[in-house]
């Protein structure tokens, strides 16, 4: 029982903008007024337990935190791990209480990665790219990072039988296939990272374009888009096709981003660090900033969502499924490259960087993430974002915060970053704040209803209570990132900013749909083709507890 | 009598989870496919081990509370091994560490941690085993000798294995081995390179400058007539997908990670032509599951110190043999390997003489020194889990029968509760 009292409650997806509320807590869930007559006399509802009281007068009260695409969890994360113990011994982080110790920075260790997410206020976190093939080292990550929900977007878009079936027209074959997919590996929504790219990777080669060959199919990428895009639709899952587009990084990206949202033709997508395919030509240049057109395509769009990652100056570590686009920056750092293909489905690089903002390049990708943030008019489709820990970790995300939040602050670091980049930037025209409300949008209401989270990201009767108390500060980044409460299924976890108590959270599953077993066809080709066993390729349903199945649209 | 099909072989490093295994009155009566390791493990009747306290008999909560006893009142605990058992018994092991502010290290310090180290310097291009099967194209086996060591490696993987883009096996795949002297493995060649003892590096720098088409003085390198390294490079050149595959000759040879860097940089160098990976031979069945739980938990792969409360990372001042050797550590926890009759003869003694618990399904060597002893149901037998293979996939393990014992997961949860008992105490 708990009862947060006289605090300026920003929940906007239930439309409340600052004003003093109650919030009560019972069960782990946010209770409406009838359960708060029980608890407002300081004795839980037939439960006889007193209500703890928490004082949050002139304080934020927000829900917890929600990030839709951040990499916590798996194999390319502890590779990075593997590749940064100079980063890690910069920065240790003692156990404390019953607190697991561990490393923090760019890459930290699990139960670092749930400790300091909760530390900024956030409560549930979706690894952005899980390899079925190795669903299983996800979710044994997952399982060691406290505090937090999490869940594990599946990787899809150079899937070999995803293509065969899409080269077939089997669109039934299809959505059956992805339905056992997510159902045997405990994935949550659809994964696709330059589709066909993957494929044409095998021979060193890549796609330039949504109408390139790819190699030993009759389709191209579009056709894969559209086919995800398509079986995400009739299964209705529970957050559209989630989709980091073919030639990111690239000064054609925000072109060939244009037309993949084209593409979508008014069928929901969400369009994933969209800041790294937002660059156009430029003479004399590596690239310019697209964001201009593609945040007036998003704004006339509302079946399109986007997530920025935004850069943060300082080094980095980027990974990714492109693992063509990751032998280029291995081109560019000449440093340490990890790439790796997984049987018949997927593919990976790891390279460390640093983004400096003395550079063209470096202060170009930062300038261009934050015109992203203030030229797409709706907070509900545009989500905060690190693409951590590729455009620097998520730890990052208070400094962010104030960037957008505070306008004389923004332009006193825009005018140290490379001259030449900020002359060819709109930012400085560009006079937006971001609200509280809005902050509150983009960092928890809007993430969680694209993931289609209903007991997430707002304050409502009936929602988790997962609940952060910020006390209010001029300086948004002290603001952000100390939290005074932060309150995970009712219990307190954080208090001043530190994780006083240890908490582990549940598996985000989709409720799916029944749809016709894939083994009688799919087993023969398997056996073929994979090096394990069909059915040590599935995940047994205990191994996801505890779980919450999360219903279809 | 049940059956039990996909059944994971835990006992080297390739995995096969293609055995089947019959079970009557719990005991394992019969096992199809599989090698001589594998058969060798499954068909032996469990060891009728018991708990020991110096030497005597005694109950598993006795020795529990002993090794906590050990462990709780030493000064610098060294905690090492864990390479065959679960992922879950090493996450317990990483968390048994924490609480203690030990050191904490696996078999991978003595066998390939040094690849281990190089590949922190410079990443891997790597691929599962599968890519292999499918498609690789030219196979080069380095400082390895899989027939003897992981026998099915070739049959099921890289060199008889028929896969989608090698539909005729072996006859599409030029395969080389580099070795010191003619193993089975490298008598099954297409190119063999026999190098001096040692001189690994200069063999691998030689045949980088090849391959890149650079000039290069000299008639022969670490033992290696230029002929032969230049038809070496154009086979690698040559190929669509290729894959090194290399070994503790290489790892632990004199350069060590300077060696494997240099094939790291070779398979770098080829990917400008063509796709090549590399895969390090790992033996142990969960060495790989090792690193990945260490790396998760800690941020480092091996050779990890909690004594100021958090993490640190030092091969040759956390790792096990050097810890024993300069006489630090002053108690030992080994769990499921046998460094007493591995590690070299300074470290082993030392082992001898401090006081140390052994959680192992066999009464090892080392087990037989110990002051306390745990019998531990076998991983992968008559425990359950996660084992990851030489490839970073994980697979699961299942219980078949029942032992007596508990696992090693739970054993060790049951000592770091001990453990607590005593610091609160």
């Amino acid at each position: 029982m708990l009862h947060i009292v006289g605090g300026n409650v920003y929940d906007p997806a239930n439309g409340v903008n600052g004003e003093v509320r109650d919030i009560y807590v019972s069960g782990g869930k946010i209770c409406d007024g009838e359960c708060a007559l029980g608890v407002g006399a300081g004795v839980g509802a037939g439960t006889g337990q007193r209500a703890e009281a928490i004082d949050a007068r002139g304080m934020v009260v927000m829900a917890g935190g929600v990030d839709l695409h951040s990499h916590i969890a798996g194999p390319k994360i502890n590779v990075g791990r593997t590749l940064c113990p100079g980063d890690h011994r910069m920065d240790p982080v003692p156990r404390s209480g019953s607190m697991r110790g561990g490393v923090g920075h760019i890459v930290p260790s699990t139960f670092v990665i749930g400790r300091r997410y909760a530390e900024m206020g956030y409560t549930t976190v979706m690894e952005a790219a899980g390899p079925p093939m190795e669903a299983r080292h996800v979710h044994e990550e997952l399982d060691d990072i406290p505090m937090l929900d999490t869940g594990m977007l599946l990787l899809m878009g150079n899937n070999h039988f995803v293509l065969s079936l899409i080269d077939a027209g089997d669109r039934e074959r299809l959505a059956d296939y992805v339905v056992f997919l997510l159902g045997s590996t405990g994935g949550y929504g659809i994964k696709a990272v330059n589709p066909g790219g993957g494929v044409n990777w095998r021979r060193r080669g890549n796609v330039g374009g949504l109408d390139d060959e790819i190699d030993g199919h009759q389709i191209t990428p579009r056709h894969i888009i559209d086919a995800l895009i398509d079986v995400n639709e009739e299964l209705r899952l529970p957050h559209p096709l989630h989709l980091h587009c073919n030639n990111l990084g690239q000064p054609t990206s925000a072109q060939t981003t244009l037309e993949t949202m084209r593409l979508a033709d008014g069928r929901p997508l969400h369009i994933t660090h969209l800041q790294f395919n937002a660059y156009g030509p430029k003479k004399g240049a590596p690239f310019a900033s697209g964001a201009q057109a593609l945040a007036d395509y998003v704004n006339t769009h509302p079946n399109i969502s986007v997530d920025v990652g935004q850069v943060v100056f300082g080094p980095a570590v980027t990974m990714t499924g492109d693992a063509p686009f990751q032998h280029s920056m291995l081109k560019l750092t000449r440093d340490r490259w990890t790439n790796k293909e997984i049987e018949m489905e997927t593919q990976s690089g790891v390279v460390p960087i640093a983004y400096s903002k003395n550079t063209y390049a470096g202060a170009t990708q930062w300038l261009i993430g934050l015109e992203l943030f203030l030229l797409l008019e709706d907070p509900w489709r545009a989500y905060l974002t690190t693409d951590s820990p590729n455009g620097g970790p998520f730890t990052a995300y208070p400094w962010v915060i104030r960037l957008l939040m505070d306008r004389s602050y923004r332009e006193e670091v825009a005018k140290t970053v490379n001259k030449k980049a900020l002359e060819a930037s709109c930012l400085l025209e560009l006079t937006r704040e971001y609200t509280l409300r809005e902050i509150a949008i983009i960092t928890r209401a809007g993430p969680a209803a694209r993931l289609g989270l209903r007991n997430k990201g707002h304050l409502g009767a009936g929602a988790d209570a997962d609940i952060a108390v910020y006390d209010p500060c001029s300086d948004r980044e002290a603001m952000f990132s100390r939290p005074r409460y932060v309150i995970k299924g009712g219990q307190v976890v954080v208090r001043d900013g530190q994780a006083i108590q240890e908490c582990f959270g549940r598996r985000l599953l989709p409720d799916l749909p029944a749809r016709d077993d894939v083994a009688s066809w799919l087993a023969p080709q398997f056996a073929q083709l994979y090096t394990i066993s069909f059915d040590n390729y599935r995940i047994d349903r205990e191994r996801f507890e505890p779980c919450e199945v999360v219903p279809c649209r | 009598m049940a059956a039990y099909e996909g059944v994971v072989c835990s006992f080297c490093g390739s995995l096969c989870d293609d055995i089947t295994v019959q079970v009557e009155n719990n005991a394992i009566v019969s096992m199809t496919g599989g090698c001589a390791i594998g058969r060798n493990r499954f068909m032996s009747p469990p060891e009728a081990n018991v708990p020991l306290v110096r030497g005597c008999e005694t109950s598993l909560q006795e020795a529990v509370d002993a090794a906590a006893r050990i462990l709780s009142s030493a000064r610098y605990p060294l905690v090492y091994g864990l390479s065959s058992t679960t992922t879950e018994a090493q996450a317990a092991a990483v968390r048994l560490a924490e609480t203690l502010g030990a050191s904490i290290d696996s078999t991978s310090s003595v066998c390939h941690g040094p690849g281990t180290v190089a590949r922190q310097m410079l990443g891997i291009p790597t691929c599962t085993l599968g890519e292999v099967r499918n498609r690789a194209d030219v196979v080069l086996f380095w400082g390895c000798n899989p027939v003897e060591a992981h026998p099915r490696h070739f049959s099921r993987y890289s060199v008889q294995a028929r896969g989608w883009k090698t539909p005729d096996g072996r006859r599409n795949r030029t395969v080389i081995a580099v070795d010191v002297r003619k193993t089975l493995t490298a008598k099954t060649a297409d190119i063999f390179l026999q190098v001096e003892p040692n001189s690994d590096f200069e063999v691998l720098t030689a045949l980088r400058a090849l391959t890149n088409g650079a000039s290069l003085e000299g008639d022969t390198f670490g033992g290696v007539p230029r002929s032969q390294l230049a038809q070496a490079a154009e086979a690698l050149r040559g190929a669509k997908y290729g894959v090194i595959l290399f070994g503790m000759g290489l790892t632990m040879s004199s350069g060590c990670q300077h060696n494997v860097y240099q094939a790291l940089m070779l398979a770098r160098d080829l990917n400008d032509y063509t796709a090549f990976a590399v895969i390090p031979m790992r033996g142990h069945g969960n060495v790989a599951g090792a690193e990945a739980v260490m790396t998760w938990l800690t941020g480092y792969p091996f050779a990890v110190n909690f004594s100021r409360g958090y993490p640190r990372y030092s091969p040759g001042e956390f790792s096990a043999v050097d810890l024993l050797a300069r006489g630090e550590a002053d108690a030992a926890l080994v769990v499921a390997s046998d460094p007493a009759a591995t590690f070299p003869a300074v470290a082993a003694a030392r082992l001898r003489q401090i006081p140390m618990v052994v959680v192992d399904p066999q009464f090892s060597t080392t087990a037989q020194v110990a002051q306390v002893y745990i019998p531990s149901a076998t991983a992968g037998i008559a425990a359950g889990g996660t084992a990851y293979r030489m490839d970073g996939v994980p697979l699961p393990l299942r219980r078949l029968v029942d032992s007596e014992y508990p696992s090693d997961q739970r054993i060790l949860n049951l000592i770091e509760q001990g453990v607590r008992e005593c610091f609160t105490s």
